[in-house]
């Protein structure tokens, strides 16, 4: 592919692939436009004021006929093979578990370790296992050349083996709301040696120059939790504006709501907090969009929040 | 007296109580131009937000919005409509020397149909809590939570497909039962052949698509869980009706657009068409095997392995008749007498985007490059080569090729040779920059875009605003045509099909006589022969 990465295993063999599925194409499309052209000059009609009625030619339309079958079935070959390849993990593939939803990725490892970015060790290979706790998703790193829909009701899987260091670009590729552009993440690969200091340590991320360590060790678990059920990915805690309003400054607020369909204007007490967050189409702050997911909440949790709402 | 002037020239009324196929094909070009402009206005829209790469000219609620309803209004009331609704309402009855359809009464009922098609559709954007933001595809389960006006979006589609079905059962039984005398299959115009194809996928699938638009609403208001797995539901079953119809529908867009090049090609080459049958047939080859390559859009969704070896390899099978036709139309030329004229050089260059685009299905087509490529701008850049250098530049052409015949009015031809050269580099320079994003991993439907992904953006809406100043150039010079035109004879190009032996504009009933028909449709020198 130009102007992308081969990172992994999977890279060379596809953009091999690519390359000679793409040269016989544009030497079909050469053929074509030449002899469109050639044709259309040739037998202009300054030129060729007699034309011929030629009706056909059974033996030419069983060559073209013919080898463009033989030229499809190799490259239906040559696709499903790289496909086999792709769909067939090594028995050793260190198996991680991938959780989706509205808008953010989290990555959770056999010992239990978790992170919103994927860290993955040099050539050693990865197995992801899929789920999406809303909407379809897809898991897609382009350096890699691997992709896979995440599919509720299923356990989609997806495997790799890096063989660049650095960090690729992780990308949702199936429209799953408002943040659907902004659910991005990373692959960041580690030498084998960093990568298992970082899987066997409570660090949250590798020590490794490169890899600047997301802020989720320091921040207050409430912040945490608010950041696990994806509710930072559209409220800011200090004001800035995002797709939903601010947290800072909600709770007391005088805001125009719709209230199950109903303009009003209301002060947001607790009460109003809980029916927007346990059932968000039922109140609205007018003004932004109606695309709230259902957060699922423990009672303790949702008493957690509101209060830590009411402190800001 | 012609049919635009038979039954009271200007009342209102009289147009939209017709049953003239001529008049019904005007009143849908009449809603469809419109709707084709409001679509375009939305992705020349989408184009500009990317000349930057975060926030810039709208939120990304709206961009969601803009592509979700380009996509449905381009697919549902113009590409798919666009050729047979306008160009066989017209021209089918004419080109068999016929003087109406089968059922004209059903024909009006069909538009009747699309029209309040179109009217919900457009009323969805305005009610309700917001344009649908889902894509076209409309995938569950996003689309039963989004809190978007999808059900009325749905109903819209559905209401549309009523009008494909009707139209589609007219097609067939007006070409299996109004021949003229003598007007034998092997004797029909390849345009009657691709819209008889056309009309058996219509009647065929778009029930699917009926029946899985009604589950979606039911889902919604019921939530009666065919789609959900904690009720025993799968979302991929949405996924895989929804292809069922949508992936044949392709070919309803534009196994017809293929026929209209075929009708022009032997014209201003002024010979015969090379390889009648195996064009004729191949139409139908598409039709049979189109219907059996849908999960070709789902390789990556997680059904069975093997389910993806089968529908690639059928996806490989149904490129071959296209490829049949294309290498027909290139010999159409040998040893012609081409006359360069616009209708000519928007079939050409139909022939060769359609190429593109069927070349890149292909890449696409091969398992392990789809699962990079499926997602990407790659697959926006390879539909809007089928559909747009595909089917739009067929429309456009067939509107230039047929225009003096519909409205008796010639168009003046170098502005649209302007048109043509803005719109053709235009359209490479912005769907060519997609096919390279996509090949970079720029995935579709993001409202921003990372910086690697810029250059390309660049690169497209520049093309765009290149694309849409040939439009306005090419529609200007129709509009003119329109009002001001110098008179057309009635073969301004020396066509040898039966709408060219019939005044232009035609009479009422087309024929004041019958024609018996005794030759092939394209015997331009029947004594000179290799």
């Amino acid at each position: 592919m130009p102007f992308l990465a081969q990172a992994s295993s999977a890279s060379a063999r596809i953009d091999s692939v690519f390359l000679w599925v793409f040269a016989v194409c544009l030497a079909f499309l050469l053929l074509i436009s030449f002899f469109l052209v050639y044709f259309s000059v040739r037998y202009r009609r300054s030129r060729n004021p007699e034309p011929e009625d030629i009706e056909g030619n059974a033996w030419l339309e069983t060559v073209w006929t013919l080898v463009p079958l033989a030229l499809f079935l190799a490259m239906f070959y040559y696709g499903w093979t790289d496909f086999q390849y792709l769909r067939n993990p090594p028995k050793d593939a260190l198996l991680v578990q991938v959780i989706a939803r509205q808008w953010a990725w989290s990555f959770k490892y056999p010992n239990g370790k978790q992170s919103d970015q994927l860290y993955a060790a040099l050539g050693r290979p990865m197995k992801l296992e899929t789920r999406t706790l809303d909407v379809i998703h897809g898991f897609f790193v382009p350096a890699f050349r691997v992709k896979i829909d995440v599919v509720p009701g299923r356990r989609n899987t997806v495997w790799f083996t890096p063989t660049l260091l650095g960090d690729f670009d992780i990308q949702c590729t199936v429209i799953c709301g408002v943040n659907h552009s902004a659910m991005l993440s990373k692959v960041r690969v580690v030498s084998e040696a960093e990568f298992k200091e970082w899987y066997f340590s409570d660090e949250a991320a590798p020590r490794v120059p490169a890899a600047a360590a997301p802020a989720a060790g320091k921040e207050p678990p409430i912040v945490g939790l608010l950041r696990g059920k994806s509710c930072l990915a559209c409220h800011s805690l200090d004001g800035s504006p995002m797709v939903g309003p601010t947290f800072k400054g909600l709770y007391g607020s005088r805001q125009t709501l719709l209230i199950d369909g109903e303009r009003r204007s209301a002060v947001m007490d607790g009460a109003l907090l809980r029916k927007a967050i346990s059932r968000p189409g039922s109140v609205q702050v007018l003004g932004y969009p109606p695309i709230m997911p259902p957060a699922k909440l423990s009672d303790e949790e949702m008493e957690d929040i509101v209060a830590y709402l009411r402190s800001l | 007296m012609s049919y635009l002037e038979a039954q009271g020239r200007g009342g209102l009324l009289s147009w939209l109580s017709s049953t003239d196929h001529k008049r019904i094909a005007l009143l849908y070009l009449f809603l469809l131009v419109p709707l084709f402009w409001v679509a375009v206005s939305l992705g020349f829209a989408m184009r500009l937000k990317h000349l930057f790469a975060g926030d810039f000219l709208m939120s990304a609620q709206t961009y969601n919005a803009l592509f979700t309803v380009h996509g449905v209004i381009m697919i549902f009331m113009f590409v798919i409509p666009g050729l047979p609704a306008v160009f066989g309402n017209f021209f089918l009855p004419i080109l068999i020397g016929a003087r109406d359809v089968s059922f004209p009464r059903l024909n009006l009922l069909s538009w009747y149909f699309f029209a309040a098609g179109a009217a919900l559709a457009l009323l969805s954007l305005f009610t309700g809590r917001g344009a649908p933001d889902t894509g076209w595809t409309f995938y569950v389960p996003f689309s039963l939570r989004t809190g978007t006006n999808v059900p009325l979006a749905v109903s819209a589609a559905f209401v549309l497909g009523l009008s494909s079905i009707l139209t589609g059962l007219n097609f067939i039984t007006t070409t299996h039962r109004m021949r003229a005398p003598g007007m034998t299959w092997h004797r029909m115009p390849l345009f009657v052949w691709a819209l008889y194809a056309t009309g058996w996928i219509q009647v065929l699938v778009t029930p699917i698509i009926g029946i899985t638009l009604v589950l979606v609403i039911l889902e919604r208001l019921f939530g009666i869980g065919v789609f959900d797995p904690a009720k025993g539901g799968d979302p991929l079953l949405y996924q895989h009706l929804f292809w069922i119809y949508s992936h044949p529908a392709v070919y309803i867009m534009i196994v017809p657009a293929m026929g209209a090049v075929t009708e022009i090609l032997p014209t201003f080459a002024r010979r015969t068409i090379f390889g009648y049958r195996a064009i004729a047939y191949s139409s139908i080859a598409i039709a049979a095997l189109g219907s059996i390559v849908w999960a070709h859009h789902m390789f990556t969704s997680g059904m069975s392995d093997l389910a993806g070896v089968i529908f690639s390899l059928f996806t490989f099978l149904v490129a071959v008749p296209s490829a049949i036709k294309v290498f027909n139309w290139t010999a159409t030329l040998y040893k012609g007498s081409i006359d360069m004229q616009p209708p000519m050089l928007f079939a050409l260059a139909f022939v060769f985007l359609f190429c593109i685009g069927g070349l890149t299905g292909i890449i696409q087509g091969a398992l392990g490059l789809n699962i990079h490529l499926h997602d990407t701008y790659w697959i926006v850049g390879h539909f809007h080569y089928v559909m747009f250098g595909g089917t739009g530049f067929a429309f456009f052409a067939a509107l230039l090729y047929w225009f003096p015949k519909m409205f008796g009015r010639m168009v003046e031809p170098k502005p649209v040779f302007i048109a043509w050269g803005l719109m053709f580099a235009g359209f490479n320079l912005l769907y060519g920059a997609f096919l390279l994003l996509g090949g970079m991993g720029m995935p579709r439907r993001y409202y921003a875009h990372l910086p690697q992904f810029h250059p390309g953006h660049l690169a497209a809406t520049v093309g765009s605003w290149l694309l849409v100043a040939g439009l306005l150039v090419l529609f200007g010079s129709l509009l003119r045509a329109l009002r001001s035109g110098r008179r057309a004879e009635d073969d301004p190009w020396g066509g040898k099909t039966l709408e060219w032996r019939i005044p232009s504009p035609p009479p009422a009933e087309n024929f004041a006589e019958v024609p018996v028909i005794d030759a092939a449709p394209y015997a331009y020198n029947p004594g000179r022969r290799s």
